[in-house]
């Protein structure tokens, strides 16, 4: 799809167990520059793995990640340092600094990595902050904020780092049901404006409004790949309408709320 | 009744004389000691298997063996080998590395309370591990710490009496030498032990100023 776009991302064959036991086994896809791709599957079956290993906090057994034709698996500790601030990456709990301001969490990076100049730093976290809407909320400390602000903090500091591509675990789902919505409108937001992004993220009416591409990993392996209408209305494999159908059992009918 | 002559004449530069070796050995070991336990913790909880063997090792051994006999080990001991220490350096050292085995087990503590998750959120920002110890988890590890570390530094301002047995005369050295010279032991020992509870005193209010003044909602 989109052949024509620039080539953001490419992982090759991404192998990875835990004490003998395989979690990945074989991963390839690629991302194109402004593609939304969400991940779904049944739970520990190593979605997150994935998108470790992509940014090398887990390091793959094997196989290979490039980003923008540059290789990222295989680099010594200080190489890798610097390739993963082009890689922004949301935790599912978020993993602000306790000790910093929501302003500060978002400038420690931008001064200690980038060198910036505190000044400028402030002026730069200050700017992604409004973007999520927590202008107001700059010098409260993350102890002072709810989980939607938190996690919306946490993606403005992923984003201020200027990152090629967006990598999101699981982002609301350590949240209260009424606060996920405000991190799914900022994600909605980035998507729009055009940002790559790979999300992993059981939230449907979200892939469906928001995805271009829908994998769906199961049994370490990518079993199914395609735009939401055709994986969500016409799955190729059990599998995925059984687990489709286990999800819609949950947060309601995902083929009632079309686009 | 003491002798209000004795007192002015005798006992007060004496005592004086003392108070200030014994702040020179706080002031010396005080900060040192918190430095090294801050290093000894993050390596023993970070390092490579060796350097958290020796982290691990130093801890066992300096906090393990009585002060006082790393104080004769230092002072009497090292001059056989070769290696002659000043009674106020060989002091200043065995307060070093009795404190900082302390510290590093009070930081050791905290550091590892703090969710491992912050860090990969630093690396993941492009910070080094190393980067992300000492701008993420330090700053948060010795706030927790505080508590048990001010805890560390009143004991430290109370075993510095101890370098008077090699022969560093400080407070209390200078109190047992004019208590035994004019017989005078309950008015001097009560003078002596007045001037570190004004120590220890002072201590406590300057530690609880700093905790407040760092404090951080959410982290105590």
């Amino acid at each position: 799809m989109e052949q024509n776009k620039e080539l953001i991302l490419e992982i090759k064959d991404i192998h990875k167990s835990y004490n003998g036991k395989a979690v990945l086994k074989g991963i390839s896809f690629n991302v194109f520059k402004g593609e939304t791709k969400v991940i779904i599957g049944p739970s520990g079956m190593g979605k997150s793995t994935l998108l470790r290993c992509i940014n090398q906090l887990t390091v793959p057994d094997k196989g290979s990640v490039w980003l923008k034709g540059q290789e990222i698996t295989h680099r010594d500790a200080k190489n890798i340092n610097k390739l993963r601030q082009k890689i922004g990456f949301v935790f599912q709990d978020f993993n602000l600094f306790d000790h910093l301001t929501a302003v500060g969490n978002v400038e420690i990076a931008l001064i200690k990595v980038k060198g910036m100049k505190k000044q400028e730093a402030r002026n730069k976290a200050i700017f992604e902050l409004k973007k999520v809407g927590l202008e107001k909320q700059a010098s409260l400390y993350p102890a002072e904020l709810s989980g939607g602000q938190k996690q919306r903090v946490s993606i403005a500091r992923a984003f201020a780092m200027e990152p090629e591509i967006m990598l999101f675990d699981e982002p609301t789902s350590a949240l209260d049901p009424e606060l996920i919505g405000e991190v799914l409108s900022v994600m909605k937001e980035l998507a729009n404006e055009g940002v790559t992004m790979i999300v992993v993220s059981h939230e449907m009416g979200f892939a469906q409004t928001v995805a271009d591409e829908i994998l769906f990993l199961d049994g370490g392996k990518l079993l199914e790949a395609g735009p939401p209408e055709k994986i969500f209305c016409e799955p190729k494999y059990k599998r995925t309408k059984k687990f489709l159908s286990t999800l819609n059992e949950l947060y309601g009918n995902v083929e009632g709320n079309k686009r | 009744m003491v002798n209000p002559d004795f007192i002015i004449n005798i006992l007060a530069p004496s005592l004086l004389e003392g108070l200030q070796m014994t702040i020179k050995l706080i002031m010396y070991s005080a900060p040192t000691g918190l430095g090294i336990g801050i290093i000894i913790a993050s390596g023993r909880v970070y390092g490579n298997w060796l350097l958290s063997r020796f982290c691990r090792l130093y801890i066992v051994f300096f906090r393990g063996t009585p002060l006082l006999i790393q104080l004769f080990i230092l002072y009497y001991g090292f001059p056989t080998i070769g290696i002659s220490f000043s009674p106020f350096t060989a002091a200043t050292l065995g307060f070093i590395l009795c404190s900082s085995a302390y510290h590093a087990e009070y930081i050791r503590g905290a550091i590892q309370s703090i969710k491992s998750g912050q860090i990969l959120a630093a690396q993941s920002l492009g910070m080094s591990k190393m980067s992300a110890i000492v701008n993420i988890v330090l700053p948060q590890a010795l706030r927790r710490a505080a508590p048990g570390c001010s805890n560390e530094i009143i004991y430290l301002i109370k075993y510095t009496s101890l370098a008077f047995m090699v022969t560093c005369i400080e407070l209390t050295g200078a109190g047992k030498i004019v208590a035994s010279r004019y017989f005078e032991y309950t008015a001097v020992f009560l003078a002596v032990g007045a001037i570190y509870l004004v120590m220890v005193s002072a201590a406590t209010h300057i530690f609880h100023n700093l905790e407040r003044k760092f404090a951080i909602p959410g982290i105590e």
